[in-house]
């Protein structure tokens, strides 16, 4: 019994940080219909960019933190501004294809500095964000992933919810043309919607690297995680990201600690395989609404 | 003609994809404050002009290829929709293209892009008391109300923008004839109220000439008719094509061989 709590535990921690890893992958999606193949270097670059501002800078950790997050959003909007931007009215192929080309630059850049080898923080979280009931513990790092991961989902959710940019966004993702003609800064919204999710990647890959250590190899195989997730949940469902995010970690860790440790790594790829054949629009996928 | 001239076409032609010319020389002029209708059966070309205006060609590969497009007496053509809609030219889309998963108060809000900052419930309210029965509907998600409802929400939406000049494209598409009567009253009334400025494309001719000052009659990418919306609707031609009123007495195989004769003549 002690064991599944813990695994259910880890299991929930896990699929919380995979449902955030994929909802700026999500936003990009619905925004501009673009799949964004270098999501996983996003993640990464947010990871070593703490990691530059930890060790190198000495940065207090919380400064760092805040840094980390504007880098990445600006580190977005000109991705967005540089490379994507010039391919608007192109086929949606194309610009597919350069994010993966975009991943690879990333990639290749990361290696450049950092080299392929296992780097780790010095260790920042407090011994008090540790839960224990009876045998259960939860490490600090977990809470804390509940904790901002919480934060960071009330917030945005008020931002779609309610603020002006926010139904803009909404609007674009929604109906481009009529968007267009009511004078929403349809470029603006892309640009935009790049930065809040490289903000997000950014955010995930510095808890990724605090639980697994930094690596661009491990952290941008993440990435492609990210894709199982958000087929399960529905490609252009927020909230279905985060749920699809929790069923992936829970599958994930009950798989190796009940089956195999090998096995855990395939098991999101052959649900993906099995929701595409039984549920192509994921759980929570847009249902086209209809009149007739 | 003594009024303000708001929109000035000269000449224009349009050109989609390098090839396709579908305006060859419109011109016209639509003066402040005024409705101006304008009419023509499908593939006229009513729509590609509103667009010309409304920089919405260019997302569509088109582009204003000759003449120019004179509003408050500046050149627009070729401007992004951005720039255009910030000087107070607002296009409503033709079959009223709602945002189908925001609530019919989002919707509304959207139509503040223009102008992000500032206060927009007194607007809320002008649109609600214009569209009351968008009040009660406001929380629902406008992808669930019925046609009616969404002309309603679409003409809303472009009022919150505070127009100079309004580009409706074919408001009665598709609505019952009362509906279609009590649109067109309230469009009617936001011209007289707001002193909003109306360019009007219909393929209701009756109803459109009904509130329109004054009209033009487009056929294959040109002007072929034009004058006060009481005049048109007297005269002989448009009655029989654009208000079905047909020659009466005469065999129906003779008026057809007519009519054609007489479209031919137009251009």
């Amino acid at each position: 019994m002690d064991f599944f709590l813990h695994l259910l535990v880890n299991g929930l921690s896990v699929g919380f940080l995979y449902g955030l890893s994929a909802l700026g992958f999500v936003m990009i999606f619905k925004s501009s219909s673009v799949l964004n193949f270098a999501h996983g270097e996003l993640l990464a670059m947010g990871a070593f960019l703490f990691l530059a501002l930890v060790t190198w800078a000495e940065l207090p950790i919380a400064l760092a933190f805040l840094l980390t997050l504007a880098g990445c959003f600006f580190l977005g909007f000109v991705i967005e501004r540089l490379f994507l931007r010039p391919l608007i009215g192109e086929p949606l192929i194309f610009v597919i294809m350069l994010t993966v080309g975009l991943a690879s630059m990333f990639k290749g850049l990361l290696l450049f500095i950092w080299g392929g080898n296992l780097r780790t923080y010095p260790d920042f979280l407090p011994e008090w964000m540790g839960l224990t009931w009876g045998t259960i513990s939860v490490p600090p790092v977990y809470t804390a992933v509940l904790a901002v991961g919480t934060v960071f989902l009330i917030l945005f959710g008020l931002f779609f919810k309610f603020s002006s940019q926010g139904i803009y966004m909404r609007s674009v993702a929604d109906n481009q043309r009529a968007a267009l003609s009511l004078g929403v800064h349809v470029k603006r919204v892309f640009a935009l919607s790049w930065a809040i999710a490289a903000l997000v990647a950014g955010m995930s890959g510095i808890v990724l690297g605090v639980i697994n250590g930094i690596n661009v190899h491990d952290l941008s195989a993440i990435g492609l995680k990210v894709f199982p997730v958000v087929i399960l949940g529905g490609l252009d469902s927020i909230g279905g990201a985060i749920l699809g995010g929790i069923i992936i970690g829970l599958l994930e860790t009950f798989t190796g600690g009940y089956l195999s440790p090998s096995l855990r790594d395939v098991v999101p790829y052959i649900a993906l395989v099995v929701i595409l054949m039984v549920k192509p629009y994921g759980l929570f996928g847009l249902k086209e609404i209809e009149r007739v | 003609m003594d009024n303000e001239v708001l929109l000035q076409l000269n000449n224009i032609s349009v050109v989609y994809s390098d090839v396709i010319q579908v305006l060859k020389g419109v011109s016209l002029a639509v003066e402040k404050g005024r409705i101006v209708s304008l009419l023509g059966s499908n593939g006229a070309g009513k729509t590609s002009t509103l667009k010309a205006v409304s920089g919405l060609l260019k997302p569509e590969n088109g582009r204003v290829t000759e003449g120019t497009i004179l509003y408050g007496g500046q050149p627009v053509q070729n401007e992004s929709p951005e720039t255009i809609t910030r000087k107070g030219i607002i296009q409503v889309l033709e079959g009223r293209q709602p945002f189908k998963y925001l609530t019919v108060e989002e919707n509304l809000r959207v139509g503040t892009a223009t102008r992000p900052v500032g206060p927009y419930r007194k607007d809320l309210d002008m649109v609600y008391a214009y569209f009351p029965a968008l009040l009660t509907r406001r929380k629902s998600l406008a992808g669930y109300c019925s046609g009616g409802e969404l002309q309603m929400v679409v003409i809303g939406r472009a009022l919150m923008a505070h127009p100079s000049l309004l580009l409706l494209d074919e408001p009665s598409l598709g609505l019952a004839p009362l509906v279609v009567k009590e649109i067109f009253t309230i469009i009617r009334r936001i011209n007289e109220e707001q002193g909003t400025t109306i360019l009007l494309v219909e393929q209701n001719a009756r109803m459109a000439l009904s509130i329109a000052h004054y009209g033009y009659v487009m056929e294959n990418g040109k002007i072929v008719m034009e004058g006060p919306a009481a005049e048109l609707a007297e005269n002989p031609d448009v009655k029989e094509f654009y208000l079905g009123m047909g020659a009466e007495g005469m065999v129906r195989s003779y008026r057809d061989v007519k009519s054609y004769k007489r479209r031919k003549r137009w251009l």
